[in-house]
């Protein structure tokens, strides 16, 4: 399946998109995207557990993803 | 009522306090942050917020939601802003109102609180030396 993936911030920064788009077996987990996504783009610093959220609620590494999902990964948050 | 946004213009407390009163409230807090002019020892000319729009404000939904279950009663307007802000700006305001003061203050608490961690926002500072950085990111 194929699916987006949105960057914000130092994120976008560094990857220098603000989205990248990612072809991941069905079933494949959060897990696996942050696997993936680290394959893209090694030599980007991104955090051993990097926050990763699924339809705007954060989601755990074993979540299963679904073709259509809105995938986002959420650099350290610093608002207020 | 509850209220929650996350805004590109100037914020207006007044705004936020009239939306939270009531006849049947004894108590109203304003929280305003606002971007001051250090940070880390560094000195900073303003600051750029930028957020995840959609789940910022679904997050900041969830908040006041839990907030409602804890404090029973309680009115709450949250409103942040994103965009290039100034020194002494406010990037955000939360009003809370209740019938008494402490659930008033501890949900306003509460809000700030859960905002600072969970809600996906995210500042770059600039500095007076003409450089900016991303706050609180790794790389």
């Amino acid at each position: 399946m194929r699916l987006q993936v949105l960057l914000f911030a130092s994120y976008a920064d560094a990857f220098g998109a603000t989205e990248i788009v990612l072809d991941l077996p069905d079933g494949a987990t959060v897990g696996e995207l942050v696997t993936a996504v680290r394959a893209r783009a090694p030599h980007t610093a991104l955090p051993p557990h990097p926050l990763v959220a699924v339809n705007h609620a954060y989601a755990s590494s074993g979540v299963v993803l679904s073709t259509g999902d809105e995938v986002a990964l959420i650099p350290p948050v610093a608002g207020g | 009522m509850m209220r929650a946004a996350i805004v590109s213009r100037p914020l207006d407390a007044a705004l936020l306090l009239a939306e939270v009163a009531g006849d049947a409230h004894g108590a109203t807090t304003l929280f305003v942050g606002t971007v001051r002019n250090t940070n880390g020892g560094r000195a900073v000319s303003g600051i750029e917020y930028s957020a995840y729009d959609s789940m910022a404000t679904v997050e900041l939904q969830r908040i006041l939601d839990e907030a409602a279950s804890r404090f029973t009663d309680v009115s709450i307007v949250v409103e942040h802003r994103v965009g290039t802000l100034r020194l002494q700006e406010a990037s955000v305001i939360i009003a809370t109102a209740h019938a008494h003061r402490a659930p008033a203050l501890d949900a306003q608490r509460y809000v700030v609180e859960e905002l600072k961690k969970r809600v996906p926002v995210w500042k770059r500072e600039h500095y007076t030396d003409g450089t900016r950085e991303w706050v609180g990111a790794t790389s």
